[in-house]
């Protein structure tokens, strides 16, 4: 849709601002399911939106991607002390990329990733990505940004007036 | 040379947990071709919990260590992300054996957490492990429609349909969204609107998540899967879009 020009999406909003913003690959949809492929147009759509100078890779990456620690029922398991534990590795290569924000593609990883930034005190904020697809299309209204961080919460806001 | 053969552990014990997974597995999940080389356990985050690894689990069960196999829990801290098979020299498929060994506890004895999801999930057509019932998933749906519909007049056209026949996708949805935060349905009810997608939710099946599956429970997890398919089936969709 973004190739196609039916999704106008652009980078501009992330211009003067230069927040960097790295992607966890999921696994079930890259390893386990599409392969790298997939993680390229992710890659494409990511870049899309963000910029492609404002994009920083995890190492390592797409098919080669380490699991968070959100996936095989771990979040209910409760095994939490072992699932942080677990998910320390994912912590340390989010905060080896210097980037601002998490993108997380997947349900899952979302909310691990999410538990891992505050729980080991990275405080980077995970993001869905239809988030910063809304965001760069410029739609995204003030109550559908629960999950950006500060320094987003009043750029290309929607219809401002309607915040609750 | 060696005229005797050595036999290690329990493995005199006729099938042992090991054989039974080979047999449920194309080419026996080439689980007698472990090199010991350790590439599996090096990549994998599991490692070190529960004084377990990959490479170990797997030793653990050709040495027919069935008991031990049964008590740990490390199988529930393993997420089956498939990191080991991916790197893996001879393609061991070590993720299905830790898959089976999550069946070879009693049911009832399974993580709590796992087992309420997947048993709320039973209790609805919604398949919703939050439980959440068609009428309330469709207010919900309807009730943040409206409200956006109204506030951004942009977006007055935009539909969330449900049980829309002959759509190109099928789009199933996590409980968390409608149940807790609700707003987060509409970036991309709005990305969906302005492609120009023709999408349906289904009023059964709509939930994405299946805790019968981590729980390894495969009746129950074929009929939360069954009951999204048929739906979509149902509904005449051409391609059954997984947010989850």
């Amino acid at each position: 849709m973004i190739r196609e020009g039916k999704l106008k999406v652009n980078s501009d909003w992330n211009k003067d601002l230069k927040i960097k913003f790295t992607v966890q690959d999921p696994c079930q949809i890259v390893r386990k399911s599409y392969g790298d492929p997939i993680a390229e147009d992710l890659r494409f759509v990511v870049k899309s939106v963000v910029g492609e100078e404002n994009f920083i890779d995890m190492q390592p990456n797409r098919s080669n991607n380490y699991c968070c620690g959100g996936g095989g029922g771990f979040l209910q398991s409760g095994f939490k002390e072992e699932r942080l534990a677990y998910g320390k590795i994912k912590d340390d290569q989010i905060k080896a990329t210097g980037a601002d924000y998490c993108i997380a593609g997947c349900h899952n990883c979302h909310a691990q990733i999410h538990e891992l930034s505050e729980h080991y005190g990275g405080n980077y904020p995970v993001v869905h990505m239809w988030t910063l697809i809304c965001l760069s299309l410029g739609i995204l209204g003030p109550n559908e940004r629960e999950y950006l961080g500060d320094d987003l919460k009043e750029v290309n806001v929607f219809h401002p007036e309607t915040a609750m | 040379m060696t005229e005797t053969v050595i036999r290690l552990g329990n493995k005199r014990k006729k099938n042992i947990f090991l054989d039974k997974v080979k047999e449920l597995l194309p080419e026996g999940g080439n689980l007698n071709a472990c090199l010991t080389c350790g590439a599996c356990a090096s990549g994998c985050p599991a490692t070190g919990l529960k004084d377990m690894d990959p490479r170990k689990f797997l030793r653990m069960a050709a040495l027919g260590m069935d008991e031990e196999i049964i008590a740990s829990d490390w199988p529930w801290m393993c997420t089956m992300c498939m990191r080991c098979i991916y790197v893996c020299p001879m393609k061991i498929d070590i993720p299905q054996l830790v898959f089976n060994a999550r069946a070879l506890r009693p049911r009832e004895e399974r993580p709590k957490g796992i087992l309420g999801s997947c048993d709320m999930a039973l209790k609805n057509d919604t398949t919703s492990a939050m439980g959440t019932t068609e009428e309330d998933f469709e207010f919900v749906v309807q009730d943040v429609l409206e409200e956006y519909q109204e506030a951004q007049p942009e977006f007055a056209d935009m539909q969330a349909p449900i049980d829309k026949q002959d759509s190109q996708f099928f789009l199933n949805q996590n409980s968390r969204e409608p149940v807790t935060e609700p707003d987060e349905m509409v970036p991309l009810w709005k990305i969906l609107h302005l492609a120009g997608v023709n999408w349906t939710y289904g009023s059964k099946g709509w939930a994405g998540e299946n805790y019968c599956m981590f729980l390894a429970d495969n009746d129950s997890w074929k009929h939360i899967t069954k009951t999204s398919v048929d739906q979509a089936n149902k509904l005449n969709v051409k391609t059954f879009l997984n947010t989850e």
